[in-house]
């Protein structure tokens, strides 16, 4: 890991090279120009069968330049730092810029939204931990998985990975910003066989502080019982009926309508929210804000892609619309003003009730509950929502028997009138922060 | 070949100017005792993209990826490290990283070269030279106002023209010496349409290993468009799709995705060794209808997936997968073929020198059958039929695999009938192609669209089949 952290260019080698790159622009008759740069090193070891895999040692580098001379824009990307290359990018770049036409909407972000005056966020938290010792880790991982029931019969893999980045945006109207961060994962993926059936699941915990990851332990216990409970899945008759989604898989269905609101959406007519400023999408008890500045948090940022400050934005306040989610580019399009959400939102949270995941069931009493998701079935033009799953179907508030092979089915719109509950259960694992959420109805089909 | 190997050595090894000899020496070290095997992959690729939006051109971008992966086996241990410098001490760093899969290190003689002789399946100069930035711009321009002008319903269109131009060098312990320079290209259409408040999408695309001529021939560039808009008027006339299980015919082409997710990825050679797939110990095994003949073949000329070699080094080949419905053969890479006693079948591909090389597919489809698919259609009393879908995805232990009609109608009495909206269909590998009753005599590869995604890593791949009749599957409308 030390070797690893003396290889990552520090934060004032990287604003040189920004530096350099936006001066060679100007010098080419660029009129604006920006530069974002990401550098990231780490590894990843797998184990299976008791002995370690794969070890892969990572380091990447990417510069990212967009040139504009007026409103006409270039863009290029390398890999390569050193100054002749960066040179050729930003001469291609200028190149490109002449063969493109004048897009009124085009540009740096304003002057007057850019971070200059950023937070430092707590968000590196390096993992002193030698190649060695994280083999030895996914392979008590591994181990533990297989001992927790003999019906587990191979550890797909157990992983251990880390990674330390800094990244680093730079524009011609003298904004120069960089945060460091760090990643870190334990991952278990196993599968069970019972007579002639197999199947398989996972789980992982993942944080900015490997003190804040789940023990080994535990990520082999959960995998090892998720994996088992899996066993004996069928299908179900073809119905209607409510459905929960687990944590994990809530936070994808959020992120239908992150993705929904998004400003490029919206200005090409390409979601079904299109004119929903200040109506009401979900019920009255659901707010959704965005907490950038969370200190540990993965989906933290002091700015956004383009340099402007990221803020607490209330996007869903007591059900009703309240604001897209824009960069400068999006908010010109629609005559609005930037959001700081240029790459995207920053810890989407929703208002979570207080109930744990086993009294939703009992509220449920009779339904699914969804564990897994297949597929990508979404249009976000229409709403229209039909994906397959997995999971277990639960009476009388209590889990049944696993279901496999049946797909849900409905409308966006529908879907998010008709939430009942969101549970306490909160995943932090994510850039989308849910607990399960409890809808009233919807279309399974199976046999 | 030899005019590839040339190439490729300029552009990957005369910059920092390595020698074989140089290189060699690294195998050498790389591949001590307890090295199985050991391999240096160089690679450079540099793509564009043009984009037209709101009829302007809004941007273009120019992308430029060099570097070199580095990688150790030995027994099931794999050591990987890679460099985005093509220099030699960056190359000497990786191959000490990767050589720490073991610990003892000492040298040992290799394999003489051999150069592997490829296929010589697609051009080998640059696409992105193929056309002058004035006319790429003005190809997409034209197409915009060409179907601007079709219909006043549509709201929106975006257009994107897509290049790329990599050239690989591959050298393993085995021997192994290969080269190869890999052209793309790729336009894509989408439409928006608007009828009384309603709005829909359409998309349609194409490419393959050609060069940008390719869609001035026979204006391609335009049907693709009027597919698009065609896709996206038909939405607006769809009605909600049926639930539950029912008989579905799948048209030729696209619909092969239903393969390329049933079957294929079970038939890799990593899940298989490990006995986690749902085809494990099924070998020579009857696990679909007889009517169903399945192969991945590499050698396809121009085709999205096809390779002369593989990443590997290995010249790819045409493989039975499945034959009159019995299991005959996996997919293998160099590893999963050692560590099973196997040979390479020619299918170890990776994303990019950052990646370490799997078991993957090229273009996977299944044979023609002797149905005509008017025949196939007339012989429904009711069901749907799929016409296009958007991705799929699979679980290959439990074999439960899942693919999203964009384009279906509903059959009734042996009729085509109403569109229907999108809809995710589920089923199970084996058990879906024994329910295989019917196969068409159209045998059709898609349009040159498909990217596959396994354990996070993106390549082109082809997908194709003759219209196909199942006799029950599960769909996931809403009625």
């Amino acid at each position: 890991m030390n070797q690893i952290k003396k290889a990552l260019l520090t934060p004032a080698e990287l604003e040189q090279i920004s530096k350099r790159i936006l001066a060679d622009a100007s010098q080419h008759g660029a009129s604006a120009a920006e530069v974002s740069i990401s550098t990231n090193k780490g590894f990843t070891v797998t184990a299976h069968d008791g002995d370690v895999e794969t070890v892969e040692y990572n380091q990447d580098k990417i510069v990212e330049i967009n040139v504009y001379f007026g409103q006409r824009r270039g863009s290029v990307s390398i890999s390569d730092l050193r100054a002749e290359a960066t040179q050729a990018a930003v001469q291609a770049a200028c190149h490109i810029a002449k063969f493109t036409d004048a897009d009124p909407a085009s540009g740096l972000a304003e002057k007057e939204e850019l971070a200059f005056h950023y937070p430092q966020l707590d968000l590196t938290f390096p993992w002193d931990i030698s190649v060695e010792k994280a083999i030895a880790l996914a392979i008590q991982c591994e181990q533990e998985a297989r001992a927790y029931d003999s019906r587990i019969m191979s550890a797909e893999a157990s992983t251990i990975s880390t990674v330390e980045g800094l990244h680093l945006y730079a524009n011609t109207n003298g904004f120069s910003g960089f945060f460091p961060f760090t990643k870190h994962d334990i991952g278990c993926v196993l599968v069970a066989k019972q007579n002639d059936e197999m199947q398989r699941d996972y789980s992982y915990s993942v944080a900015t502080d490997p003190k804040q990851l789940t023990s080994i332990s535990t990520v082999a216990k959960q995998a090892a019982e998720r994996t088992v409970n899996r066993l004996g899945a069928r299908r179900l008759r073809t119905c209607k009926a409510p459905v929960i989604y687990l944590a994990e898989e809530a936070r994808g269905l959020l992120g239908h309508l992150a993705s929904a609101i998004t400003g490029g959406k919206i200005y090409r007519k390409a979601s079904f929210l299109v004119d929903h400023l200040d109506k009401q999408i979900f019920p009255s008890f659901i707010s959704l804000q965005e907490h950038p500045h969370l200190a540990c948090a993965l989906g933290s940022a002091p700015f956004d892609n383009e340099g402007v400050v990221t803020r607490s934005n209330v996007f869903i306040e007591k059900g009703v619309l309240r604001s897209y989610a824009l960069g400068s580019y999006s908010a010109r399009k629609l005559g609005m003003k930037t959001t700081g959400n240029s790459g995207g939102m920053h810890n989407l949270t929703i208002t979570t009730g207080n109930k744990t995941l086993a009294e939703l069931l009992k509220t449920m009493d009779k339904g699914l509950l969804v564990t897994e998701m297949m597929g990508n079935g979404v249009n976000l033009v229409t709403g229209d929502y039909s994906r397959g799953v997995g999971g277990f179907w639960v009476e009388k508030g209590e889990i049944q028997f696993p279901v496999q092979e049946i797909t849900i089915a409905g409308k966006l719109q529908e879907m998010y009138k008709g939430i009942r509950e969101v549970g306490s259960d909160v995943d932090l694992r994510g850039n989308i922060r849910t607990g399960s959420i409890l809808i009233e109805e919807m279309m399974i089909a199976g046999e | 070949m030899s005019d590839i190997l040339q190439t490729v050595r300029k552009d990957l090894l005369d910059p920092a100017g390595l020698t074989d000899n140089q290189l060699h020496k690294v195998i050498q070290q790389l591949a001590g005792p307890h090295i199985d095997y050991a391999d240096l992959y160089f690679q450079s690729s540099y793509s564009e993209s043009w984009t037209l939006e709101d009829n302007i051109i809004k941007g273009g971008s120019f992308d430029i990826d060099r570097g070199v992966g580095v990688r150790a086996m030995s027994g099931e241990k794999t050591g990987f490290a890679y460099a985005d410098d093509i220099v030699m001490p960056a190359l000497e760093q990786a191959a000490h990283a990767a050589r720490s899969i073991v610990k003892q290190s000492s040298s040992q003689s290799i394999q003489a070269w051999h150069k592997e002789k490829g296929h010589d399946l697609y051009t080998v100069s640059n696409p992105l030279h193929s056309l002058t930035e004035t006319d790429k711009v003005d190809l997409l321009q034209k197409v915009n106002s060409y179907i601007r002008k079709k219909d006043p319903r549509i709201i929106q269109a975006a257009l994107s023209l897509m290049g790329s131009y990599e050239t690989i060098l591959v050298m393993g312990s085995d021997g192994h010496f290969g080269a190869d320079i890999r052209p793309l290209v790729r336009i894509n259409i989408s439409v928006i349409v608007e009828q009384n408040g309603r709005r829909e999408t359409g998309y349609a695309g194409g490419g393959g290993r050609f060069d940008y001529q390719h869609f001035l021939m026979d204006d391609l560039a335009f049907h693709y468009a009027d597919e698009a808009l065609r896709h996206a008027l038909l939405n607006l006339e769809a009605v909600e799709a049926p639930a539950g299980a029912m008989t579905v015919v799948l048209a030729s082409g696209w619909p092969g995705v239903l393969l390329h997710e049933a079957v294929g990825h079970g038939l890799e050679g990593d899940f298989n060794r490990k006995g986690i797939s749902i085809y494990s110990g099924r070998m020579g095994k009857k696990v679909a209808s007889e009517l169903c003949t399945i192969v991945d073949n590499g050698t396809l000329p121009h085709a999205r997936g096809s390779l002369n070699i593989d990443d590997e080094g290995t010249p790819t080949q045409d493989n039975v997968l499945i034959e009159n419905g019995i299991l005959r053969g996996y997919m293998l890479d160099k590893r999963n073929a050692r560590l099973m006693g196997l040979r390479s079948t020619g299918n170890g591909r990776r994303e990019s020198y950052a990646s370490v090389p799997l078991p993957r597919m090229t273009n996977t489809y299944m044979l023609p059958g002797q149905s005509a698919p008017e025949e196939i259609i007339a012989s429904v009393k009711s069901g749907i039929y799929a016409v296009n879908f958007g991705g799929g995805q699979v679980d290959i232990t439990s074999g439960k695999f899942v693919f999203s009609t964009s384009e279906a109608y509903l059959i009734e009495n042996g009729k085509i009938g109403a569109p229907v909206k999108g809809a995710t269909l589920i089923g199970n590998g084996p058990d879906v192609l024994t329910k295989v009753s019917m196969v068409g005599n159209d045998l059709k590869l898609d349009t040159g669209v498909g990217t596959c995604g396994k354990e996070g890593q993106n390549i082109p791949v082809s997908v194709g089949q003759p219209t196909l009749r199942v006799d029950e599957l599960t769909v996931g409308g809403t009625k």
